[in-house]
């Protein structure tokens, strides 16, 4: 059998990637011994590096996907969007974590290089065209979550939900797996493309009982990793028991990759399906946004009621792709990767407002923010606007455009549901804002963080701005990505 | 004659037992853990059956990758409650419940 290693040549980004991974972890060990920065530091041009090496890719390509590696990997355009934006997005919530890593004497390689390793996961889940390389890419992601959650080892509650974390997410893949076990049993290929030709050859898809079932685990275990009700028991958790630096890497860049994983397998492999999956989509979507607004209203602490609050925004995520066209994968798109810029500005005020004596976790920590520092409290102010949806924030515009997608496809009672809970949802942000501005401060010490933290939140929350403005700029990006994809 | 529905079967079974265990499991947080491999086991032999049925051995690879991501997830699994078990002295699943709200 021949073997070329030229056939890599299209995964060069995450190859380059995986060297720089193990190029970092050797030199944690010798060159920056006890000198952790050299090792962030390079992390991070690692990042930047391979996000240069996609985007040149993508330029070569010419708007068409192309797969290689006997067909288990593709390269298109929403790949590399969805890619480009893990990799900016995770290098965004390394440069937030240095100061909270620290401050709670994480400060340690390890965080950097298991960081590394699941962003390798996330990209091998976006690129993998072969349900064997999707579930490889979605166990490395998970394992080095699960390690990166429990790395504060003398904390019960980090180790407690770590465990929580392990039991549910090694469920979820059973689930997923059992689902496709059935599927390569049917169509006798691991080859999404192959299913994709196998199922749209199929008449009467919607009452045989064989793909149904197995269509179940599969949308049961990729509900699991969205954190969609009713499999979200482990989201609360996980978000409040992990230190900070953690909940804000694995609240932001995983779920571009579950939105990838969604659309490959749901949107591409099964598409023809679409009538059936799309009422298991409706109904976690529609219970997601009720349960997940109304649970984080009832929250003290700040952690716990973002975990609620990425429960109903994953609700819209799913809504948006449950119609199954073009603009609606589009809405997706823009959603998550809107929300994934959102979820890291919010978790980045907890690190902003921690020291080396405090954690904060309760919605109290908020109180008088103006009062200590009025520009944090408008960046704030900004992240909590876009995340509650009000204009002219981005949150408002990847709102508004899932609710018109799904409208449009004559979902009028989703559509309603969606916008009555975006404004009970609205309570518990505008209560966060209250707390900013009109309470009085509870301690006085100063708000204290490097230029860098200062400059990128402060761009953080002028970005919710720029793209709520101009949102025609990444939504064009976002089509034009779908559109090129072998949807 | 064993035909392919008889492999499918038990590893239906086998899967449900796991499924059960899990939640009946109100313990010992290592029946968990096993419980895991046991739904992985499952999942094996579905892909070994398929394959021989099909003859195509796609799916006895997959079952290689299955097992290696199995052993890996064991390790962490079995790190982290080492991890938990030095703070809590206790591994009873009823006692993990310091996050609520």
């Amino acid at each position: 059998m021949n073997f070329d290693m030229s056939a890599f040549a299209i995964a060069s980004p995450e190859v380059f990637l995986l060297a720089a991974l193990c190029t970092v972890l050797l030199m944690d060990l010798w060159v920056a011994k006890g000198a952790p920065l050299i090792t962030y530091l390079a992390t991070q041009l690692a990042l930047w590096a391979t996000a240069l090496l996609v985007l040149g890719k993508s330029f070569n390509s010419e708007g068409a996907f192309i797969t290689g590696l006997g067909g288990m990997y593709i390269v298109d355009g929403l790949g590399d969007i969805l890619k480009i934006s893990i990799l900016l997005i995770s290098s965004l919530t390394f440069a937030y974590s240095r100061k909270y890593l620290r401050e709670q004497n994480m400060w340690r390689g390890e965080f950097f290089v298991l960081g590394m390793a699941a962003i390798l996961g996330m990209m091998i889940m976006i690129s993998g065209y072969n349900l064997l390389v999707l579930y490889l890419g979605l166990e490395l992601l998970a394992l080095s979550m699960y390690a990166l959650v429990a790395m504060q080892r003398d904390n019960s509650n980090a180790s407690e939900a770590a465990m929580k974390y392990f039991v549910l997410g090694a469920i979820a893949s059973g689930l997923l797996l059992y689902g496709i076990s059935m599927l390569y049993g049917m169509s006798g290929s691991l080859n999404i493309i192959d299913l994709k030709a196998y199922f749209q050859a199929q008449a009467g898809l919607h009452t045989n009982i064989l793909f149904l079932f197995s269509m179940t685990f599969i949308v049961a275990g990729i509900a699991f990793k969205f954190g969609a009700v009713p499999f979200h028991m482990w989201v609360p958790d996980v978000y409040q028991g992990a230190p900070t630096a953690v909940t804000l890497f694995l609240g932001s860049a995983p779920k571009i990759a579950a939105f990838a994983l969604l659309i490959r397998l749901l949107a591409d492999g099964l598409g023809a399906g679409q009538s059936s999956w799309s009422q298991m989509l409706m109904l976690l979507g529609l219970l997601s946004i009720v349960m997940g607004n109304l649970m984080a209203i009832a929250q003290t602490s700040l952690k716990r009621m973002f975990a609620y609050s990425t429960i109903a925004h994953m609700g819209f995520v799913l809504l948006g792709v449950l119609v199954g066209t073009e603009d609606g994968y589009s809405a997706a798109m823009f959603y998550t990767i809107i929300y994934a810029l959102m979820s890291a500005g919010g978790f980045a005020v907890l690190i902003l407002l921690g020291n080396r004596m405090s954690d904060p976790d309760n919605l109290d920590c908020l109180r008088g923010l103006n009062d200590r520092h009025p520009w944090y409290a408008f960046i704030m102010l900004l992240i909590f606007f876009s995340m509650a949806g009000i204009p002219p924030t981005a949150g408002f515009y990847a709102k508004l455009s899932v609710i018109k997608v799904v409208m449009g496809e004559g979902y009028l009672l989703v559509a309603l549901t969606m916008v009555v809970m975006s404004v009970v949802g609205a309570f518990y942000y505008l209560r966060a804002i209250k707390l900013m501005y009109f309470d009085e401060p509870e301690e006085s010490t100063p708000i204290v963080a490097e230029v860098d933290f200062q400059v990128l939140f402060s761009f953080n929350g002028l970005l919710m701005v720029i793209l709520g403005v101009f949102p025609g700029v990444l939504m064009g990006i976002c089509s034009i990505a779908v559109s090129t994809s072998n949807l | 004659m064993i035909g392919l529905s008889h492999y499918l079967v038990v590893a239906a079974i086998l899967f449900a037992i796991s499924i059960a265990g899990m939640f009946l499991n109100r313990k010992n947080m290592l029946v968990l853990l096993m419980c895991i491999e046991l739904m992985l086991l499952a999942v094996n032999l579905n892909f070994i059956a398929f394959s021989h049925y099909m003859d195509d051995m796609a799916g006895q690879i997959f079952v290689f990758f299955i097992l290696t991501v199995a052993a890996a997830e064991a390790a962490i699994g079995l790190a982290i409650l080492v991890v938990l078990f030095r703070s809590r002295r206790t591994i009873n699943v009823q006692e993990l419940n310091g996050l609520k709200g």
